[in-house]
C-alpha cells in the first residue's frame, strides 16, 4: 500500500444560499477525520463548482443547500460533470430538502441525501465507505 | 438586595452544609451547562450577587438602565407585537399569506424576501434560476411591491422587512407605494433589517465589501431620521449570529458591537447622537436554555443603555432604550418527530416574554423541511396569544427579576459580553474585526464545539440522540408552484416593455454619480425606482461603483 493517495472532497456552497454553518462544519470534521478538503465558500455557481472539482482533481462533491434550490442545483451539477466527462465524481449532500425530494435526487444521481440531524460520524463513514481515488 | 455581611455570613455557612451533602448524594450524569456550554450555578443564592444594587442594576421599566423593561407598562400598555415572517412565491401568493395571518391576528406584517431579490438579482438573471420564489416573495421592480401590499394601507400596519444589501431599493419601493396609497411618509412605521455588519459575520448576504455596504447603511438612517421618523432603519440583529452557531454570550456581544459600529459611523458622519438613536432596533434570537436567553435580553438592555450614555453620551432617555424583535431558533429545531417543535418554540417564546420583548416571530413545526404551511404557522401564532391571553405571566412586570439565578446569570453575561467587546475595540472597531475575521472564526468554533458536543451525546436533542423513533409521521410540507419563475419573469418583461428605459437608464446613472460623489443615496434611488428600475438594475450599479466582495471562505 505504497502511496496511496488521500481521497479529496469538495464542499461546496452552490447558488445564492449563504447558510454555511453546516458546510463549515462538515469541511472541518473531514478534514479533522482525514480525507483532503476544498471548501469552495459561498454563493458558486454549478460551472464554478464543477470547474473547481476537475481542476482541484477531487473524488466527490459535498454540497449544502438549504435555499429550496436543490430540484435544479443537483441535477445540473450531474449534468455538468457529465458534459465535461467526470461524471466518476460522487455527489453527496444535505440541507433543508423535503423528503419526498430525496428519491429524485438518488434517481438523478445524487449518491446521498443527508438529512437534519445527521452526525459527523455518520458522513464520515459513509465518505470512507462509498469514495476512493479517482486516480490513485 | 438588602443583605448585610451578617446574614451574607450566615447564608455562606449554610450553603457549605448544603453543597457538602448534595456532593455526597449520587447524581444523575447531567452537565450543568447551558446550551452555549456556560455553567449555571446549581443552586443560586444572595451570595452570588457582589455587590448588588437594586435602583443601579435593576431599577424600574422604562428607565434607565431599563433592564426589566424598555417601557413603565411594559405588556400592560401593550402586547408584544405577534409578527410572523411570511414569504413565498409571487407577492399575490404573499400578500394572501399576509392576510391570512391578519385575519388569524397577528398584529404587524413581516416580510421574507427571495434569495434573487436578497443578493441583488431579477429574477430573469441566470444567477435567479431555480431560487425565484423558494425562500421568499420574488420582488424585482416596483410593480412586485405594489402587488405585495395590495389592499393593505401602509398607514394601518407597521411592516417588517428582512433585507439587507438591497435594504435601499426595497424600502424606496415601500415608500413610493405609500406615495401611491396617498400616505405620508411620516405616518409609516415598520422596521428594515438593513444590518451589513451582521450578513459579514453570519447571514452572509452581500453585494459589495463592508465600507460601502456600511455607508449605504449610514445613508438610510440618516435619511430616515429626517423624512422617515417613525421608521426603524436598521435592526442591528444577532439572531443570525446564533443560528450560525455562536454562544449566546457571542451574539450579545457581537450585536452590539455592530451596533456601536453604527452610532459610530454615524456620529463620524456629523450625525447628532440623538437624532437618531431612538430609530435603531434589535433582533435577537430566543434558543432553547431559558435560564440563558431571559437573562440575556436583560443584559442586552442594560448594556446599550450604559453604551449609549456613557460611551456615546446621548441625552435623550429614548436614545438609551434597546427595543427588540425575537425569533425562535431555526436551528434548535428538529426534522425528526416534527410535532415536538411546536414545544420548543412555546418554551423559546416564553423565554422571550420572560425576557421583555417588543416583537415575536415564532417558528412553525415544518420549517426544517420547508417554508411554513397554514396549518402550522397558525399553531405558531396560537402559540403567542396562549401565552399572552392564558398564561399569566404578563400580569407582572418582569417577574422573574429578583430571581438570584437570573440576576446572577444577568451580571455573568454582561461582564462577558463587555470583555469580547473591548477585544473588539482593541481589534480597531467592528469593521476591522471583520476584516481579519474574528468573530467569524469565534463563530465557526463555537459552531464545531457544539457539533461535537452533541456527536459525542453530551448535550440531548429529543428524538435526535435520544428518545429515537424508527417510523416517521409524515406531514404536509408547502410546496411553491413551479409556475411563479415563469410567470415572475414574464411579469418583469412586460415592466421593461412599458417603462420609460431612457428615464431608468437616468436615473441609474444619477445613482452611480451620486455613488461617485460620496452623496446620501437614497433620494437617487427613490427616483430611480419611481421609473421602476430593477433590483437588479440598481444592484449592478453597486456591483460597477464599489466592487464586488468575495467569501473569503474560512472553516
Amino acid at each position: 500500500m505504497a502511496n496511496e493517495r488521500k481521497v479529496r472532497i469538495l464542499v461546496g456552497k452552490a447558488g445564492l444560499d449563504g447558510h454555511d454553518r453546516g458546510a463549515k462544519i462538515v469541511a472541518r470534521a473531514l478534514r479533522d477525520a482525514g480525507f483532503e478538503v476544498i471548501y469552495t465558500g459561498l454563493h458558486h455557481t454549478p460551472e464554478m463548482i464543477v470547474e473547481t472539482a476537475i481542476q482541484e482533481d477531487v473524488d466527490a462533491i459535498g454540497l449544502s443547500i438549504l435555499s429550496g434550490a436543490h430540484n435544479y442545483l443537483f441535477p445540473e451539477i450531474i449534468r455538468l460533470l457529465e458534459e465535461k466527462g467526470a461524471d466518476d465524481i460522487v455527489v453527496f449532500g444535505g440541507g433543508i430538502i423535503p423528503k419526498d425530494d430525496i428519491p429524485g435526487l438518488l434517481k438523478k444521481g445524487v449518491k446521498s441525501i443527508f438529512e437534519p440531524g445527521t452526525a459527523t460520524g455518520e458522513i464520515i463513514n459513509w465518505v470512507r465507505e462509498n469514495v476512493s481515488p479517482r486516480n490513485p | 438586595m438588602p443583605f448585610d455581611e451578617r446574614e451574607l455570613e450566615e447564608i455562606r455557612k449554610r450553603k457549605e452544609i448544603w453543597e457538602r451533602e448534595y456532593r455526597n448524594l449520587s447524581k444523575r450524569d447531567t452537565n450543568l451547562t447551558t446550551v452555549s456550554g456556560m455553567d449555571v450555578p446549581p443552586l443560586a443564592t444572595p451570595g452570588d450577587l457582589n455587590g448588588f444594587d437594586y435602583i443601579r442594576d435593576l431599577g424600574f421599566p422604562g428607565s434607565f438602565p431599563f433592564t426589566r423593561g424598555v417601557y413603565s407598562t411594559m405588556y400592560h400598555g401593550r402586547l408584544w407585537t405577534m409578527r410572523q415572517f411570511a414569504g413565498f412565491g409571487s407577492p399575490e401568493d404573499t400578500n394572501r399569506r399576509f392576510k391570512f395571518l391578519l385575519e388569524q391576528g397577528q398584529t404587524g406584517l413581516s416580510t421574507a424576501f427571495d434569495m434573487p431579490t436578497l443578493m441583488g438579482y431579477d429574477c430573469d438573471h441566470p444567477r435567479a434560476r431555480g431560487e425565484v420564489g423558494k425562500e421568499g416573495v420574488s420582488v424585482s421592480s416596483l410593480a412586485d411591491m405594489e402587488a405585495l401590499f395590495a389592499d393593505i394601507k401602509l398607514d394601518e400596519v407597521t411592516t417588517s422587512m428582512t433585507i439587507n444589501c438591497t435594504a435601499s431599493v426595497i424600502l424606496a419601493m415601500y415608500l413610493v407605494v405609500a406615495e401611491k396609497q396617498g400616505v405620508s411618509w411620516d405616518r409609516l412605521d415598520g422596521t428594515i433589517q438593513n444590518d451589513m455588519l451582521k450578513e459579514f459575520i453570519a447571514q452572509r448576504e452581500w453585494i459589495c465589501p463592508p465600507r460601502p455596504s456600511v455607508k449605504i447603511v449610514v445613508d438610510m438612517i440618516e435619511f430616515c431620521a429626517k423624512r422617515v421618523p417613525k421608521w426603524h432603519p436598521v435592526s442591528i440583529s444577532g439572531y443570525h449570529i446564533r443560528e450560525a452557531g455562536s454562544t449566546a454570550v457571542q451574539e450579545l456581544a457581537f450585536t452590539l458591537a455592530d451596533g456601536i459600529g453604527y452610532v459610530q459611523e454615524c456620529i463620524e458622519r456629523g450625525l447628532d447622537v440623538d437624532d437618531f438613536a431612538s430609530q435603531l432596533s434589535f433582533f435577537f434570537n430566543v434558543h432553547n436554555d431559558f435560564l440563558e436567553e431571559v437573562s440575556k435580553f436583560r443584559a442586552a438592555r442594560r448594556m446599550w443603555a450604559k453604551i449609549m450614555r456613557e460611551r456615546f453620551g446621548a441625552k435623550e432617555p429614548k436614545s438609551w432604550m434597546l427595543r427588540t424583535h425575537a425569533q425562535t431558533a431555526g436551528a434548535s429545531l428538529t426534522a425528526q418527530q416534527p410535532l415536538n417543535n411546536i414545544v420548543r418554540v412555546a418554551i423559546q417564546a416564553l423565554a422571550a416574554v420572560f425576557g421583555g420583548t417588543q416583537s415575536l416571530h415564532t417558528n412553525s413545526m415544518d420549517e426544517t423541511l420547508a417554508l411554513p404551511t397554514e396549518e402550522a404557522v397558525t399553531v405558531a401564532l396560537r402559540t403567542q396569544q396562549i401565552i399572552a391571553e392564558e398564561s399569566g405571566i404578563v400580569n407582572s412586570i418582569d417577574p422573574l427579576g429578583g430571581s438570584y439565578v437570573i440576576e446572577a446569570l444577568t451580571d455573568r453575561m454582561e461582564k462577558e459580553a463587555f470583555d469580547y467587546i473591548r477585544k473588539i475595540d482593541e481589534l480597531g472597531g467592528i469593521i476591522k474585526a471583520i476584516d481579519i475575521g474574528f468573530p467569524q472564526k469565534e463563530i465557526a468554533d463555537a459552531a464545531y464545539r457544539y457539533q461535537q458536543e452533541l456527536d459525542r451525546g453530551g448535550k440531548v436533542i429529543v428524538g435526535v440522540n435520544k428518545y429515537v423513533t424508527e417510523e416517521e409521521m409524515a406531514i404536509p410540507t408547502l410546496r411553491i408552484n413551479e409556475e411563479v419563475d415563469r410567470n415572475q419573469i414574464e411579469r418583469l418583461r412586460e415592466i421593461r416593455r412599458r417603462r420609460n428605459n431612457e428615464a431608468v437608464r437616468n436615473r441609474l446613472g444619477a445613482i452611480a454619480r451620486a455613488a461617485r460623489g460620496g452623496e446620501n443615496l437614497m433620494p437617487f434611488i427613490i427616483d430611480a425606482v419611481r421609473e421602476y428600475a430593477t433590483v437588479g438594475e440598481i444592484s449592478d450599479v453597486f456591483r460597477e461603483v464599489y466592487g464586488i466582495y468575495r467569501d473569503p471562505a474560512y472553516f
